[in-house]
């Protein structure tokens, strides 16, 4: 019964843990149709300004979801003026150009650190499910995780601005002929989903070693949890999530999390080839 | 129907070629020469690369995840066998039957070109990490113990076929490598001018239009994306021969990334771009290797960009359109005479 | 009683609850031309690419020479002697026209007769002298005669056209018209227009689609004197 409970619990940060990494690739997909292959980078920058700042005396939870919202952000905005904006409608293009990107990210970065893993500790200490021990952080993750898909999904569907998002997104031209300017909200979006990754890399700095190259690990994962979830931001990564970060846990607790991280990434080769539009190309086609 | 000037550019490319492999020794130490065939694999892989990129129109992002296949095979099939004839096949076959398998999968589920090559990424990921986690004595096949991220090192180099205590020395390594690159090239190179290869630029170009004239599209890159990986495994295999070494970084993002910047510097669309872009960048990166204030990811990752928004067709296709611009200033050709993309 | 070349039994079109193709029955025989015309929404060219393949039918079948080909794909379509012009042309744009043309010849004959079949459609389209041009470089009307040039390098015993005349001048279409008369001495023809010029020119038998069926099916002079069909046209409800 415990063991169930256990099990639940890691399935659950599990899923909240992808959620996290993929929700500012989403946002960016969705809208723009744009593969960021920077992803992982982004979310290395904002790993790297939490333990930065937290280093240099400030509280951890400032760090992480003041200090790198804003720095990635920022970073965001200066990729998308300098780069990514002459090259919208060119998937292919994107691809390679925000490929440049992550590799000079990358090399920016060990040539002002070097390729030491730094590293938090996990705060909040830990509790018990029956006699096993597992860490309170993970329930702070999993509050973050739905905190910020449900902040998502409030702002595209209350707010002003979430409306102009929703209308860009689905016709561009005919929200221009409204008033609207589509580079612009591509540009606020942009920088929404840097920002957004770059919460997640501090959120995940006490779970994750950091180094420059962590954003490997994460990018394959991100897309295809993006990707598998299809058109719909929230929704969409929102179950592709749920569905991978439980096959990852189920075959981790059996095997190994090597052979988790395998067998996800397979379920989700798989499913992109059965659904080529992802979940919510098929399913809960008009939720956001 | 190849128009002269494609078969004078051919024999311009091969001669060229002859003379480096012939000439290179002779200027050269060998140290040299064991830098080129390093060199020789880069531009192999970026051969397969440019192929079924640039006339097959299939985005591989993950051409890394066979030639890897390709030096893995060799490096665990060579520790079993001791001569080294067959593994070399078994590294060309292995990618290639692996290739068709993912191609089956990919081009009959009629996926799109960037998913595929989200797909094909995501395999690389999926090899990278199955590859570094076999560190341990129980994981091997047969007397190869695959080594984990540490790599499986004291891999046995070529042999004279049939000898096995007869290895190549670097020299005669040299002209392998390079003879192999030459016949590749060939072999790619009449390979476009056959009902084959034109159908398949002429599906690049327009798949619909491929379809309606009755043509298959996804069993024509189902072929080109087969003959691609198998190339890439024997590039690996090169690869592993140079270094005595193999490990799974060559499953790595950054692997896959260099191959592409290879094609995207040399020109895609052509055969020798993708060659002499390899070449290049693996000089530069050789150059900065011996220098400690520049990243070579950093240098890597800016030229990725400038080409992408500034040279997205490569140097060989622009050098090439500054000599054509030259030549028909000369002479007086009919206006728009097609002088098609294939050298 | 002779097999027709082409016929659909029953065809039927549905997207979500928009019927596009109601239950068709619709007969083609050999080396006929026929036209199709309607208003537009009328279902023509949803009809048009289900004959092609690019759409799956919801219900009925297609035959071609008593051989069911319901819901093949295209390019077994195109396999069975079918040549295919779609309404935007799509064309080998960064090839020759004559590698435009040889592709379509090469898949059924050996190189030298694949050449010769070329140099013969690019006479008769009067393309040759540009036949080394690159076709993205060339104009509209020029591209829709590329196109055509392929089909009907293919050889093909049914030809389907649709919208040939789109964006030509005058000139262009009276050439395409006897293009279309000429290629009709031999082969079967279905012809999707909007250009009722273009369809006095080349009409016998025409086949007016609204709302998704078959209104009338009559000799060109018939149809075009049929008050219904003008009504249908000018919008009011036909009786």
């Amino acid at each position: 019964m415990a063991l169930t409970a256990l099990i639940g619990f890691n399935v659950l940060s599990s899923i909240a843990a992808l959620i996290l990494l993929s929700i500012g690739l989403g946002v960016i997909f969705g809208m723009m149709k744009i593969i960021n292959l920077a992803h992982g980078e982004f979310l290395m920058l904002g790993a790297y300004a939490t333990v930065l700042s937290t280093n240099a005396g400030l509280n951890l939870f400032v760090a992480m979801l003041v200090v790198a919202p804003v720095f990635v952000g920022l970073v965001g905005l200066i990729v998308e003026r300098g780069i990514i904006r002459f090259l919208y409608g060119r998937m292919i293009d994107t691809m390679l150009a925000t490929w440049g990107l992550s590799l000079g990210l990358v090399g920016i970065i060990t040539t002002i650190f070097g390729t030491t893993v730094k590293g938090v500790a996990a705060p909040l200490g830990g509790f018990s499910i029956g006699p096993y021990q597992t860490s309170t952080y993970s329930l702070f993750m999993i509050a973050m995780a739905i905190i910020v898909v449900a902040g998502i999904w409030a702002m595209l569907r209350f707010t002003r601005f979430g409306l102009i998002v929703r209308a860009t997104m689905q016709n561009p031209a005919m929200a221009a002929a409204l008033g609207v300017s589509p580079p612009r909200i591509y540009m606020a979006t942009f920088v929404l989903g840097a920002a957004l990754t770059g919460l997640a890399g501090g959120v995940l700095v006490p779970v994750s070693g950091v180094s420059p190259t962590m954003g490997a690990a994460y990018i394959a994962r991100a897309f295809i949890t993006v990707i598998g979830g299809g058109a719909a931001m929230v929704t969409g990564s929102s179950l592709a999530a749920t569905l991978f970060g439980f096959i990852d846990q189920v075959v981790t607790f059996k095997t190994t999390p090597v052979f988790g991280q395998v067998a996800l990434l397979i379920s989700a080769v798989i499913m992109i080839r059965v659904l080529p539009q992802g979940i919510t190309g098929r399913f809960f086609r008009r939720s956001l | 129907m190849t128009p002269r000037s494609d078969w004078r550019g051919f024999c311009a490319v091969i001669a060229a070629m002859l003379v480096v492999m012939f000439g290179l020794p002779q200027v050269t130490g060998l140290f040299g020469l064991v830098q080129a065939t390093v060199f020789i694999a880069m531009a192999m892989v970026a051969l397969s690369q440019g192929f079924i990129w640039g006339f097959g129109g299939i985005m591989s992002f993950g051409q890394s995840a066979f030639f890897g296949l390709g030096g893995y095979t060799y490096a665990v099939a060579v520790l079993n066998m001791g001569d080294s004839s067959l593994p070399l096949v078994f590294a060309v076959v292995l990618p290639a039957v692996f290739a068709a398998l993912l191609g089956y999968f990919m081009f009959y589920g009629r996926i799109s070109d960037a998913y595929v090559g989200v797909i094909t990424l995501t395999v690389t990921v999926i090899l990278f990490n199955v590859m570094n986690s076999t560190a341990g004595d129980i994981y091997h096949i047969g007397n190869a113990p695959l080594g984990g991220f540490n790599g499986m090192p004291s891999i046995p180099p070529l042999n004279m076929p049939g000898d096995a205590s007869a290895a190549l020395d670097p020299e005669q390594f040299y002209y392998v490598c390079m003879g192999l690159l030459i016949a590749v090239y060939a072999m790619l190179r009449w390979l476009l001018t056959t009902r084959f290869g034109r159908v398949t630029v002429a599906i690049r170009e327009n798949e619909t239009r491929a379809m309606l004239l009755g043509y298959d599209p996804r069993l024509y890159k189902l072929i080109v994306f087969t003959i691609g990986g198998g190339i890439a495994g024997l590039a690996g295999c090169l690869f592993t021969n140079w270094g005595g070494f193999i490990s799974p970084t060559v499953f790595g993002l950054s692997q896959s990334a260099q191959i592409i910047i290879f094609v995207l510097v040399g020109g895609l669309g052509t055969l020798i771009g993708p060659i002499l872009g390899a070449v290049a960048i693996e000089f530069v990166i050789s150059v900065i290797g011996t220098q400690q204030t520049l990243n070579a990811d950093l240098i890597l990752g800016v030229v990725l960009v400038v080409f992408v928004l500034l040279v997205p067709q490569g140097v060989v296709p622009v050098l090439r359109h500054a000599v054509q611009s030259l030549t028909q200033r000369r002479r007086r050709v009919p206006v728009g005479a097609a002088k098609e993309a294939r050298s | 009683m002779t097999v027709p070349l082409l016929q659909t039994s029953g065809l039927t079109m549905r997207f979500g609850g928009v019927t596009a193709v109601d239950s068709v029955d619709f007969s083609l025989a050999e080396v006929e031309l026929r036209c199709l015309i309607g208003p537009n929404g009328a279902g023509k060219s949803t009809f048009f690419k289900m004959l092609t393949g690019q759409l799956v039918p919801s219900a009925g079948s297609i035959s071609f020479r008593g051989h069911d080909t319901t819901g093949a794909q295209t390019h077994e379509i195109a396999r069975l002697g079918i040549g295919i012009k779609t309404q935007v042309p799509n064309v080998f744009n960064g090839l020759s026209v004559f590698e435009n043309v040889y592709i379509a010849a090469i898949r059924t004959n050996p190189p030298k007769r694949a050449r010769m079949i070329v140099e013969e459609v690019l006479g008769r389209t009067g393309l040759t002298d540009i036949a080394f041009r690159i076709v993205g470089q060339l104009a509209h009307g020029q591209r829709q005669w590329v196109e055509i040039s392929a089909v009907l390098a293919q050889e093909p015993d049914l030809i389907l056209l649709d919208e040939p005349a789109a964006g030509m001048t005058y000139e262009e279409v009276v050439r395409t018209s006897e293009l279309i008369r000429e290629i009709n001495r031999a082969q079967a023809l279905i012809v999707v227009e909007h250009d009722m010029q273009f369809i006095r020119m080349i009409a016998r038998t025409v086949t007016v689609f609204h709302q998704g069926r078959i209104l009338v099916e009559d000799s060109v002079d018939a149809v075009l004197n049929n008050q219904a069909v003008r009504d249908v046209y000018l919008g009011k409800q036909a009786a």
